[in-house]
């Protein structure tokens, strides 16, 4: 049985020094691969396989290999897109607000957590592409001089949200890699094989560590943590307004931004803990990402879940209040409708589930909070199946009516491209400093001597 | 002279940020003003005793979030009232809260790439050759322990590595050009 936690639980288990952080980082970039390293390197593999698979057939017969059709044109490309977006939202949010409260436990998360936005993003990204119809031209929503001497439309959310998806991925990658820099230079520094050197040594562009060098980097990481924070807050408002500036029942509504927002945080939480809590345990960080983190995720993810609760009772009492009966129609067919399963898969998972988190023991209890993410991750992907495919089916001329039937295709995209991130993050981990060791040196410092 | 310019300087290793604090205090006090300091995490008290000016990295940061903001503007401006003019459900050409958005986001895309853009080139990275790296216990200094160099091209080192020793250095190595 485990005791409740304690306010005053470690950020840091053990007696830590700049060394021991130093070597186990180290020695999971070094180690030889584990056995169950490499199950999870080929299972996720096989399904990145896959995916490219998919993508071919994609490219070769068109977006008709999918469940899509009219009146839902809007299916799993666009579903799995937000999903992965959001996941993306809240490793940014780690990384930047908790340093800019100074938030001593952060620095044991955020570079992982940081890589699971770049990934989450690149992934995500991918999915407007593939929705297009001809997919090779998906730059022409971008701005450049060109024969056509066309322009984008500038007052379309489709361009917002392409900008915004491209600045969110490149300023990721410079926040990520740059925060990275002084760990690579101490991987190249610990690196005893040559090609190790080399590898770890191009990457770290040569850092030294001079005061100097210092100086410019903890104002860059500020500013940067200064800038990600509201870049968050914008990129998923971007995404919301995909949908709220269509005339669609359900869509067509202010509250949209806000609300995406918070459900961005909730899944993003929840994908932090499903990947913290197998690394700590595998990669033997358990001193490193202790009790007390996952307790502060659990409660971050219990207070995004309680928003997206609030989001979706406003939401039924917006319809009504409305009056407008194609609003009323829609929330009916939520609690109803064909797709009624769908609605009580959300308040399941997001709704009911989340509630446990008000249990220290639960939040303690890394099984049940890795079950518990897991199904808010699920919810959260149903919640946006809710949004768009409920919305869709049943337009306002009853004629148009039909059903939308995913395809083996569809879900061959859908675990591909959960393939494709967790291979990606099995790469991450086994080549990169998966925890920001000067941080960690520094937390050490602080500790020893506070004040 | 037969040995000129063949040094880098003198690089001393401490225990603890505290004491390289203390030794860089008491270097510049000594006279010696061409002082680098190496540490494994940022150590604030350093930028004070070295004396570190502004890093002009804020600034970069202003000046591309600035370009991004009135740029995107401006093209936006150009392309729909000037080289495109469209009506779209009767708005105006300079619709500007439409604008909005892109503009928003290219402040951020390249306030961040300033940033960014202005640490690599302050810190004269990528540097992929430097002579501290001839030191062999140099490697130690990004995982955990603290340096000190002191730029002293040519002359005489007893008299520094006296003041080091002096000053609790673990050991004192010259740098090699």
């Amino acid at each position: 049985m485990s005791t409740p936690i304690r306010p005053d639980e470690p950020v840091l288990k053990g007696p830590q020094t700049y060394t021991s952080i130093t070597e186990k980082v180290g020695a999971i970039a070094f180690q030889p691969n584990g056995l169950l390293w490499f199950v999870a390197f080929a299972g996720s593999l096989l399904l990145t396989l896959l995916f490219m698979a998919g993508i071919g057939e994609l490219f070769t017969n068109g977006v008709g290999i999918w469940g899509i059709n009219i009146p839902v044109a809007w299916g799993f490309a666009l579903i799995n897109y937000v999903w992965w977006i959001a996941i993306g939202m809240a490793g940014t949010f780690i990384s930047g607000a908790l340093y800019l409260t100074r938030q001593k436990w952060r620095s044991s998360l955020n570079r992982y957590a940081e890589a699971m936005t770049v990934f989450a993003v690149a992934v995500s990204g991918l999915f407007p592409i593939f929705h297009l119809g001809r997919p090779f031209f998906f730059y022409w929503v971008a701005f450049y001089p060109n024969r056509m001497a066309l322009w984008p439309q500038w007052r379309s959310s489709l361009v917002w949200d392409f900008l915004a998806i491209v600045a969110y991925l490149l300023v990721s990658i410079m926040f990520w890699y740059v925060g990275m820099l002084p760990d690579l230079g101490s991987l190249r520094d610990q690196a005893r094989t040559r090609g190790k050197q080399i590898f770890y040594g191009l990457l770290a562009l040569g850092w030294r560590g001079e005061a100097r060098h210092w100086k410019r980097f903890e104002t860059l990481n500020l500013l940067l943590a200064g800038l990600a924070v509201p870049l968050v807050f914008s990129v998923h408002s971007m995404v919301a307004l995909d949908f709220s500036e269509g005339a669609v029942p359900g869509w067509h509504s202010t509250m949209f931004p806000p609300f995406f927002v918070a459900g961005a945080f909730f899944s993003g939480f929840a994908m932090a803990l499903v990947l913290g809590i197998p690394m700590r345990r595998w990669l033997g960080l358990g001193d490193i990402i202790t009790p007390r983190h996952l307790d502060n995720l659990a409660k971050m993810m219990l207070a995004a879940g309680l928003f997206v609760a609030y989001n979706y009772a406003v939401e039924f009492f917006m319809a009504f209040y409305s009056g407008d009966p194609y609003e009323i129609t829609e929330v009916k067919d939520r609690l109803v409708g064909p797709y009624a399963w769908v609605f009580w898969t959300v308040v399941f998972c997001n709704v009911l589930t989340p509630q446990w988190l008000w249990s220290p023991r639960i939040r303690r209890n890394t099984v049940a909070l890795f079950v518990i993410s897991l199904l808010v991750l699920i919810g959260m992907w149903f919640e946006r199946f809710m949004l768009i495919i409920n919305s869709l089916f049943r337009p306002y001329l009853p004629s148009s009516f039909g059903m939308f039937y995913p395809t083996v295709w569809d879900l061959i995209f859908l675990f591909g491209s959960v393939g494709l991130f967790l291979w990606l993050f099995t790469l991450f981990v086994r080549w990169l400093p998966i925890v920001a060791t000067f941080e960690m040196r520094k937390l050490i410092h602080e500790l020893k001597e506070p004040g | 002279m037969a040995k000129q310019a063949q040094r880098y300087g003198c690089m001393a290793f401490f225990e603890t940020p505290e004491s390289l604090v203390d030794a860089v205090r008491a270097l510049r006090q000594a006279g010696y003003a061409s002082i680098e300091a190496y540490t494994p995490f940022p150590v604030e008290a350093l930028d004070e005793a070295l004396g570190l000016a502004h890093t002009g990295v804020p600034l970069a940061t202003f000046v591309g979030g600035a370009i991004g903001f009135v740029g995107m503007l401006v093209m936006q401006y150009i392309a729909a009232v000037l080289d495109y003019p469209e009506r779209v459900g009767g708005r105006p050409f300079a619709s500007w809260p439409a604008f909005i958005p892109a503009a928003l986001e290219m402040t951020f895309l390249l306030a961040a790439a300033g940033g960014v853009l202005a640490m690599l080139v302050g810190n004269r990275l990528p540097k992929f050759y430097h002579a501290v790296f001839n030191v062999e216990r140099f490697e130690r200094v990004s995982q955990d322990q603290f340096a000190l160099v002191v730029r002293l091209e040519e002359g005489n080192t007893a008299r520094l590595r006296e003041l080091l020793q002096g000053l609790h250095a673990l050991q004192v190595d010259e740098v090699p050009a």
